[in-house]
């Protein structure tokens, strides 16, 4: 059973989401994710004020072997990157659901309803699935 | 290294063990209109002896000019070591190996390679070279706009005096990629860009500034200026740049108060011959904080797991292996042997025997500009410092005028007309510390004989 707060929405591409009081979301990757990736050595994401589709990828994280689009798990406007990462991208492998979160996004209208999130239980089956 | 060549029986173990009954199956998925087929107009093989026949008569055809051609590729001394070093076996490959870690030898020298071209240009950090200074100042355009975040426009400032080839270089290369390049003019009467041509810029959204130094023309931008009115605006200086000339000028990363944020250039001038065009290598550099869009392999030294140093391919994860159609480049071939000689040419140069050389240069050119213009007929277009090229001005229509020298063995320059048809009756000539003071006698002679021959317009 992977590291799976209840509290989250989750993407088939390994994202997770998090409803803030004011409305934005914050996006990250899953703690399986970056287990997969191995140790992150560099983190780009979006600038504040960028416009992005559902599904579009927004965000890149580099390990030593492989680099990674993030997707935009939903349509809305960039409020935020994390600017911590450009100096400490290690803080998405040490806590992927707190310090290493990469974005924060206001939805546009309808976008959050219209996202194809998926709960932890439903996230836990696409890994699962994964299992070979 | 053995050269096993597959047996037939190979072949058809090979072809079985997948199911397929002939080579020629494997691509049957190419649709048929989309196969050349035969090519028309390539003649029938020549054996090795028919080969060597007909290239000696074509090198005997061609004789041996005496050149005064520059235009983007340089005649200079190579001192012998240099090839007898770079085709030693253990140098002898195009490229950076496939399993890069068990060559410490090579990466080594790549390593090397990649430190003097830092040193050189003045920047942070080099590649391990690309194809030729043409792609690699399209792949430039591509790295400027990754890395210049603030603009969203992908618009290139490309003055006119950039090598018309890699302007067009860089719009076949990026321009489906949605980059847009704009020219800006020069002035007409000095042949480097101006702060008048910047003017309906001061206040738009680009990309990035290409300036090439010194520029087609052999004149010295005011590179300081320039550099400082882009960043003033944020836009990202492309500096391309002569590796010889850097010897004398100012490097790019000290262009203005920042520096430029990319430099790349022909590497030919540092130890390839000129060989009818190629193959040659491009170089390319840029800042640290934008190393992770730079594209090509790029070495790094280490310490192994013993605590030895060592040398290994570094930020693969950008590269087209890892990253596949999102890598910086899928064309950043290096080319390993040429790099090679490079780095040889100027570990036996050094930073002395390079200054002499580029100084030389400098010397010859001034020497052969003073000698043409004293021709009847004959005036220096731009006038102003340049480094080993310049742009004469004749008083009638210069092909006749080269055909005429080439009869007699000199190669006069190179005819903008076609390049720069407001130029007129112009022609970009150069030398190098390759020539004498006797064989610019000898062009200022026949020259003059020329003209006196071929009628004025």
């Amino acid at each position: 059973m992977s590291n799976l707060p209840a509290d989250l929405k989750y993407t088939k591409s390994h994202e997770w989401v998090r409803t803030l009081p004011d409305g934005t979301v914050e996006i990250g990757i899953t703690d399986h994710a970056q287990h997969e990736l191995g140790d992150l050595v560099f983190v780009e994401v979006p600038d504040a004020g960028r416009v992005v589709k559902a599904d579009e990828p927004c965000a890149v994280v580099e390990s030593v072997k492989a680099a990674s689009d993030v997707y935009a798990p939903i349509a809305g406007e960039i409020t935020a990157g994390n600017p911590k990462l450009a100096a400490e991208p290690e803080a998405v492998n040490a806590d992927p659901y707190g310090e290493g979160w990469l974005m924060r996004l206001r939805p546009a209208p309808g976008a959050l309803d219209a996202a194809a999130l998926l709960s932890p239980a439903q996230y836990q089956q696409v890994l699962d699935a994964e299992v070979h | 290294m053995a050269f096993i060549p597959h047996t037939e029986a190979d072949v058809a173990a090979m072809l079985a063990a997948i199911g397929v009954a002939r080579i020629e199956d494997l691509f049957d998925e190419i649709p048929p209109e989309l196969r050349v087929g035969l090519l028309a107009g390539v003649p029938e093989a020549l054996n090795e002896m028919e080969i060597g026949r007909l290239m000696s008569e074509r090198a005997r055809a061609d004789g041996i000019a005496l050149s005064f051609l520059g235009a983007g590729a340089y005649e200079h001394h190579i001192p012998a070591a240099v090839w007898a070093i770079t085709t030693r076996g253990e140098f002898y490959s195009a490229y950076t190996p496939y399993q890069a870690e068990a060559s410490q030898g090579t990466l080594q020298l790549t390593y090397e390679y990649q430190t003097m071209i830092a040193r050189l240009t003045g920047m942070e950090v080099a590649n391990a070279s690309l194809y030729d200074g043409a792609s690699a100042t399209a792949e430039a355009a591509l790295m400027a706009v990754r890395a210049n975040r603030k603009s969203k426009s992908a618009r290139i400032l490309v003055p006119t005096t950039l090598h018309p080839h890699y302007r067009r270089v860089a719009v076949a290369t990026a321009s489906n990629q949605g980059l847009r390049f704009e020219e800006l003019p020069y002035g007409p009467q000095e042949g480097v860009i101006t702060t008048a041509a910047l003017v309906p810029y001061d206040a738009e959204d680009i990309t990035a500034l290409v300036i090439q130094q010194p520029n087609f023309f052999g004149r010295l931008e005011e590179v300081d200026a320039l550099t400082d009115w882009a960043h003033a605006r944020g836009i990202l200086v492309i500096a391309v740049v002569n590796p010889t000339a850097l010897a004398l000028l100012k490097p790019p990363g000290e262009w203005g108060t920042r520096g430029a944020d990319i430099a790349v250039g022909e590497g030919q001038p540092l130890g390839v011959p000129l060989s009818s065009g190629g193959p040659y290598f491009g170089f390319m550099t840029t800042r640290m904080e934008h190393v992770r869009q730079m594209p090509g392999r790029i070495v790094g030294r280490t310490l192994d797991a013993a605590g030895k140093e060592g040398f290994t391919l570094t930020l693969q994860a950008r590269e087209q292996h890892i990253r596949r159609a999102k890598a910086t480049s899928n064309i950043c071939t290096n080319q390993g042997l040429l790099m090679t000689a490079a780095t040889v040419y100027l570990s036996l140069m050094g930073p002395q025997g390079l200054t002499r050389t580029a100084a030389a240069a400098h010397a010859r050119t001034r020497e052969l500009i003073a000698a043409l213009t004293r021709v009847p007929g004959v005036r220096l277009a731009f006038p102003g410092p340049y480094f080993h090229e310049a742009v004469l001005q004749l008083d009638r229509a210069v092909a006749p005028v080269l055909k005429a020298l080439a009869a007699r063995g000199i190669l006069g320059g190179l005819d903008l007309s076609a390049y720069y048809p407001e130029l007129g009756n112009a022609l970009l000539v150069c030398a190098t510390e390759t020539k004498t003071s006797a064989d610019i006698d000898r062009y200022r002679g026949a020259l003059s004989e020329t003209l006196q021959g071929v009628r004025a317009a």
